[in-house]
């Protein structure tokens, strides 16, 4: 593993196969043109039946993909124009690649589009460098015979040099592609790609390329880019900026990265966009009054000794007294695992002891700082988790030589890790939604399934912290834990999917799209 | 970079100085940097800056034409797309870098800023509150602007 770590935790490559008949369970908009027909046939589509509730349909292309898809419609769009696929390509990222709006336009008013995008004479022969007689370049003032020079057809001409270093910087420093204009004064025209390629110098060419392909991407409401530093990889995901109150569009790049088709940060499901956002705005305000939670040491509530943290268990032993008790609320450990104890809910207190608004105002912090407590928990666990799993992965070669176990079959660990980054992720989201739920049964069963996968995370993450000599020994249990962690972690996130798809939650704040 | 930018400049400057816009004197800063030019612009008659002389600085990027000019008011001046911050950064249209072309002349650039000055464009403004006083209470800017020039433009 390296260090980019964000973004290669959890993803489980045959968790989130795509079922491609079923839709995302939304209103579809009839209206919306362009986006069933996605030419992609190169792209293998896996199905498995039975869709989790929580899942959306969605695909991940490269940029070769997104270059033969591009390279298609213009060719398409060519013929039935009657115009040359250059001119053509202008003219649909002039439109942002709705092309039947395009086609409609072009049929309607021909001469008036051809001269919007600066191309309304008639198109001839290729682009030509040429030298003139008594020529003085208006950007650079030479005049000297001989010297190079070219203009697209509105006649603007200039100095060969000018004109590339105007290109060159366009595309290298302003990162400007589809739409440069002529470098005349008041002039509109857009430079074609015939004319960029013949100044174009060729390591130019290949960024010009990658910006071509962006806008691209960037013009078409069901792609985005994949967020995660580096990678190249673009999702197709049909889930519009209108449904993100219902559903938690989670996608799965293929470089390992889980993030939200809807706003583009990493997976936070079972939470919508918008309480994200909220909750966000709201950490980064009181972010004073909660830093000391980050700390990484505390006091036995027992015997007042120091404890540090190094692992993502929650379940803390005191060295000096033995003395054990949960890292998240300081109580007893013991009382954990039963009915009446919890750990995740918020009690509020009665009304009596907040009657004026110094109380009040002290409430609500306190309120905040349980669930921020716990989400800022998370988090952190799951890096400490991570931190084990790397020491681990190092151990395993040595559990492969002193037990005999192959390399496959040290693999369970691996997944136990996993298992563990996907539920602190999610248990971390679950604390950032329940700040917002309003009281009531619907968020009490929440609150059980919440107990639950923390129950089961926290006896999973217990053992991935026992010394390597005791792992093999512990495989079977493991694996069973593992399975269950999972488990739970689905049952969570089908049931808060549901809810949010029927509009049933009831929140305590008004959350808008 | 461009082995023409110095002519560019040069030829500019020569233009600017044997025929100098209307109401402007214009010399370089240092004589030994082309690309750093001082302008003393007059307020035009009909404007609300009549009577005042205002500094100007304008800097040629090394990229200059492909990059457009920086232009700042060294004079205090009362005026929704002039910065009040002590800086005098304007607000100008083409000298955005997506309006810039190389070919445009700096002439424009003190043709288009003197302009400004008879009528500002509150609708692109930089000192909002200005603005809104100019949209909203024409006879309360008018006096400011007065004031200010009769304070910081007039006799120096
Ligand atoms: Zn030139
Ligand atoms: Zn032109
Ligand atoms: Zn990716
Ligand atoms: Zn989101
Ligand atoms: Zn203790
Ligand atoms: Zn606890």
């Amino acid at each position: 593993m390296d260090s980019d770590d964000e973004f290669h935790s959890g993803q489980s490559s045959d968790d989130f196969m795509i079922d491609d008949d079923s839709d995302t369970g939304l209103p579809e908009d009839d209206s919306d043109i362009d986006e069933v027909d996605i030419g992609f046939e190169s792209q293998e589509k896996i199905t498995k039946p039975g869709r989790k509730s929580y899942e959306v349909e969605f695909k991940v292309y490269s940029p070769q993909d997104i270059q033969s898809y591009q390279d298609k419609q213009i060719d398409e769009v060519s013929t039935i124009l009657g115009q040359p696929p250059e001119i053509t390509a202008i003219l649909l990222r002039h439109m942002r690649w709705n092309k039947e709006r395009l086609i409609e336009q072009y049929m309607d008013a021909q001469e008036q589009m051809l001269e919007n995008v600066g191309l309304d004479q008639d198109i001839a022969g290729p682009p030509r460098i040429e030298t003139k007689k008594n020529f003085m370049c208006d950007i650079c003032c030479d005049d000297q015979p001989g010297l190079e020079t070219f203009a697209m057809k509105c006649g603007h001409r200039f100095c060969v040099p000018c004109y590339k270093h105007y290109l060159s910087r366009k595309i290298k420093e302003e990162g400007e592609a589809a739409r440069i204009r002529c470098p005349g004064e008041d002039c509109n025209r857009i430079v074609d790609s015939k004319s960029l390629d013949l100044l174009v110098a060729t390591d130019l060419k290949e960024r010009y390329q990658e910006l071509l392909t962006r806008t691209y991407v960037d013009d078409k409401e069901n792609l985005k880019w994949c967020p995660a530093p580096n990678c190249v990889y673009a999702v197709d995901c049909g889930v519009k900026q209108r449904d993100l109150l219902k559903i938690v569009p989670t996608v799965h790049c293929d470089c390992g990265h889980n993030f939200c088709f809807g706003c583009t940060l990493t997976d936070h499901q079972p939470a919508p966009c918008a309480l994200v956002r909220k909750w966000l705005k709201k950490c980064e305000d009181d972010s004073e009054t909660a830093n000391w939670i980050s700390a990484n040491t505390k006091e036995c509530p027992k015997c007042r000794s120091t404890i540090e943290k190094n692992g993502g268990c929650n379940h803390m032993t005191c060295r000096k007294c033995r003395h054990e008790f949960c890292w998240m609320c300081m109580g007893v450990w013991s009382e954990h695992g039963t009915s009446w104890y919890s750990c995740n809910r918020y009690e509020e207190k009665s009304g009596s002891d907040a009657r004026d608004a110094q109380a009040k105002s002290r409430q609500s912090l306190e309120r905040y700082l349980h669930y921020y407590n716990r989400y800022a928990n998370h988090e952190q666990s799951a890096k400490l988790d991570k931190d084990i799993y790397i020491k681990t992965e190092k151990k395993m070669s040595q559990l492969q030589n002193s037990s005999g176990m192959s390399w496959i079959e040290v693999q369970f660990l691996e997944e136990a890790s996993r298992a563990l980054q996907q539920c602190r992720q999610t248990l971390k989201w679950t604390y950032a939604f329940a700040f917002y739920l309003a009281r009531n049964n619907q968020t009490e069963i929440f609150e059980d399934n919440q107990k639950d996968l923390e129950m089961a995370v926290e006896n999973l993450s217990e053992m991935f912290e026992k010394p390597v000599d005791q792992l093999a020994k512990l495989k079977v249990d493991m694996l069973d834990k593992t399975t269950y962690c999972n488990k739970r972690r689905v049952i969570l996130l089908s049931d808060t999917a549901d809810n949010l798809k029927a509009g049933k939650w009831e929140f305590n704040v008004e959350l808008t799209g | 970079m461009q082995a023409g930018s110095g002519k560019r400049i040069t030829k500019e400057l020569g233009e600017i100085q044997s025929d100098p816009p209307e109401g402007m004197k214009v010399t370089l800063k240092d004589d030994s940097d082309l690309h750093t030019w001082q302008i003393v612009m007059d307020g035009p008659e009909q404007s609300v800056y009549a009577g005042g002389h205002f500094k100007l600085i304008l800097v040629l990027p090394k990229d200059y034409p492909f990059k457009p000019p920086v232009v700042n008011f060294q004079t205090k001046i009362y005026h929704p797309n002039i910065s009040n911050d002590g800086k005098g950064s304007m607000c100008l249209g083409m000298l955005r870098t997506d309006e810039w072309k190389p070919p445009n002349k700096i002439v424009a650039v003190l043709n288009m800023t003197r302009n400004l000055l008879i009528e500002p464009n509150p609708d692109d403004a930089v000192e909002s509150s200005i603005a809104e006083v100019y949209k909203n209470d024409y006879k309360s800017f008018e006096k400011t602007a007065k004031e200010w020039t009769k304070k910081y433009a007039v006799g120096k």
